[in-house]
């Protein structure tokens, strides 16, 4: 197992009240496999990397929880403890992130920078290593000299991607990896994913909202919902036969070639809860279309339902 | 055969590329003046009722083709008839303002598409007064709560005088289309209006668009990058690359026996929900490569260099658009 992460509690102190937004999560990255952590804007997908990362700012704290990496609790540990993880043997790509490569700087200096941060080589070797990454994710060595106003969106994601792993992490972390691509460049870097996957048996989290990218991809699958995992499961089982109602309404939601057209998608009433005050017992279950009276006072455990099957619902218990 | 609301022919839109300082003094010496092919020959009708596709990656034209579809702005060359009239020779600000009426667009942005200063009951009358079809008081508002419904929205005190970046995304789309609708237009531009939106949204959203057309016959264009909702909601679509229309027909027909290798591809690409319980593998039939630059695009066949199937004749010839099957049309050398 690659990582465990155990009752992980990240919550924002604001002026306004204290947000929940990680509160409670549980889940295994097994190595060498693709976990993608599926949710809408702000049920908390990308707090728990942050979370796991060290890198979450206040007024934000990881408030309890840990998440155990090759034997050692990664929540907790020092900044100069954690800094010989982070890109080293973790690793994360953030969303838009092409958008920070900087102007002024050559691709392969931006590459080597990330390589010499966290290693002693030297600078030549870095460069050939960075060059040797771009290659690997599909670019002409001969481009490293150019700066990123001459890369297209698409390449430009895959220097991100090159600099996350050039460091021969063994996690990374990917924060919506395609949602500003078009559809073939997507295609294109999800196949590049896949490839890593198995070259280089590298265990990745893939952070979406996009359940068609997490089908085309993944082994198993998180379904977050108001800062909680609602459903976990193998993404074969999980299209299949979902069993938590909201990633049914979720999966239901996405028009597909196979459906009939013009059909009525299905469609979830209401809105994702605030978060300082997030509904009693069950988060879910005003939008639910299967709540019951015991969804409105007790919160489900998140228990197993099927073999590696997961799920918190009173449906179930 | 039901007839043409809208009939696109021949429209080109070319961009000039500013020379800037240097290049503006030895201009007409050195630098042949260069342009941005955003659009570079397209016909195409659309049928009075129907929601017709604009499918296509970013920088294929298709939003620029909208542009020019609504007079918001002028093309290079070509033509476009709304209800067999040039709309480029409209003279007259009656004229010009019953277009305007009976052909409106919803925008891709949410966010950008309302004034942050006024209250949603001020946004809410705007185009009646914009128009010039406010009758009297009772009427108005009678019509305004008529639109907000047919959107799913409710006339609350606390909502009226919100401002839109107290509303939320799906909100203020519903709005933007509430506005639109009070006009009753005959012809409605969609240009990405579910892609800024969360999945449980989007789906909210399109289902109203499916409603709104069932229930007023409006004629639409959908532009979309995302063919599963091109799918959904379309029932002919046209397929973009670089400026020009490469494929078009019933969706159906496309979706089922795509013709264009470009068309192929971007139906390989599409991952969709089902892909794991249908067994489909997406990612092993990609294309390489990238758009190529509109400015200047390749010679013949403006796919030719990515091409899994390119001849000879397709790096000097470019193909015409031709029709194979019932409405079925192509642009690609494998067919003539």
């Amino acid at each position: 197992m690659a990582l465990k992460v155990n009752n992980l509690r990240t919550y924002y102190f604001t002026f306004r009240g204290v947000v929940k937004a990680v509160d409670g999560i549980s889940f295994e990255l097994q190595e060498g496999s693709i976990l993608g952590l599926a949710g809408e804007s702000a049920c908390g997908k990308s707090t728990t990397a942050f979370s796991l990362m060290k890198l979450v700012s206040p007024p934000g704290r990881v408030v309890s929880g840990e998440a155990l990496f090759e034997g050692d609790n990664i929540i907790g540990m020092k900044e100069s403890e954690i800094r010989k993880i982070r890109w080293k043997k973790i690793s994360m790509v953030f969303q838009s992130s092409m958008n920070a490569l900087d102007p002024v700087f050559r691709i392969k200096d931006q590459i080597s920078e990330a390589i010499l941060t966290h290693e002693g080589i030297d600078k030549l070797e870095a460069e050939e290593r960075a060059k040797e990454f771009l290659e690997r994710v599909g670019i002409e060595r001969s481009r490293a000299n150019d700066y990123p106003h001459e890369f297209s969106g698409g390449m430009k994601q895959r220097v991100m991607i090159a600099m996350a792993l050039a460091t021969y992490p063994s996690i990374v972390i990917l924060d919506e990896p395609t949602s500003a691509l078009d559809v073939i460049v997507q295609a294109q870097i999800l196949k590049l994913i896949k490839n890593l996957q198995e070259e280089k048996r590298l265990s990745i989290i893939l952070i979406t909202h996009d359940l068609s990218v997490i089908s085309a991809v993944c082994d198993r699958v998180a379904i977050m919902y108001a800062g909680k995992i609602v459903e976990n499961s193998s993404a074969r089982t999980l299209f299949k036969h979902p069993q938590h109602p909201y990633s049914e309404g979720l999966i239901g939601s996405f028009p597909r070639l196979s459906q009939p057209r013009h059909s009525r998608l299905i469609s979830i009433s209401g809105a994702p809860p605030d978060l300082i005050d997030p509904p009693k017992g069950c988060r879910f279950h005003p939008r639910c279309p299967r709540a019951m009276e015991i969804c409105k006072r007790e919160e489900p455990v998140f228990t197993e339902t099927d073999e590696n099957h997961m799920v918190a619902c009173h449906l179930y218990t | 055969m039901k007839e043409d609301l809208l009939k696109v022919v021949g429209i080109r839109k070319w961009f000039p590329i500013t020379k800037g300082v240097i290049g503006g003094l030895f201009g007409e010496v050195i630098a042949k003046q260069k342009y941005v092919r955003a659009v570079d020959g397209i016909s195409f009708e659309v049928r009075k009722g129907e929601i017709f596709g604009l499918v296509g990656e970013s920088g294929c034209g298709k939003t620029t083709l909208a542009r020019v579809i609504l007079r918001l702005t002028k093309p290079t060359d070509g033509k476009v008839y709304f209800e067999n009239r040039d709309i480029f020779s409209l003279r007259g600000r009656k004229a010009l303002l019953k277009f305007r009426r009976e052909a409106q667009m919803v925008f891709q942005d949410p966010y950008a598409s309302l004034n942050l200063k006024l209250t949603v009951q001020d946004l809410i009358f705007e185009p009646l007064k914009i128009h010039k079809i406010t009758v009297n008081k009772v009427q108005d508002l009678e019509n305004v709560e008529k639109a907000l419904e047919m959107v799913g929205l409710h006339w609350t005190k606390d909502f009226m005088d919100k401002r839109p970046p107290q509303l939320s995304g799906g909100e203020k789309q519903r709005l933007a289309l509430a506005r639109v609708l009070l006009l009753h237009p005959k012809f409605l531009v969609l240009d990405e209006p579910v892609s800024m939106l969360d999945a449980s949204l989007k789906s909210v959203i399109l289902n109203l668009l499916v409603d709104i057309r069932e229930k007023l016959g409006v004629t639409c264009i959908l532009i979309t990058h995302d063919l599963t909702t091109a799918w959904h909601m379309c029932q002919r679509m046209g397929i973009l690359y670089l400026g020009k229309m490469v494929e078009s027909g019933p969706v159906e027909n496309i979706i089922k026996s795509p013709l264009h290798p470009y068309t192929k591809a971007l139906i390989s690409a599409v991952p969709t929900v089902d892909l794991l319980t249908k067994g489909y593998k997406i990612i092993d039939q990609t294309i390489t490569g990238q758009v190529p630059t509109a400015i200047d695009p390749p010679k013949g066949c403006r796919f030719h260099p990515r091409c899994p199937r390119a001849m000879e004749i397709c790096k000097r010839e470019e193909p015409v658009f031709t029709e194979t099957d019932e409405n079925h049309m192509v642009a690609c050398h494998l067919y003539t």
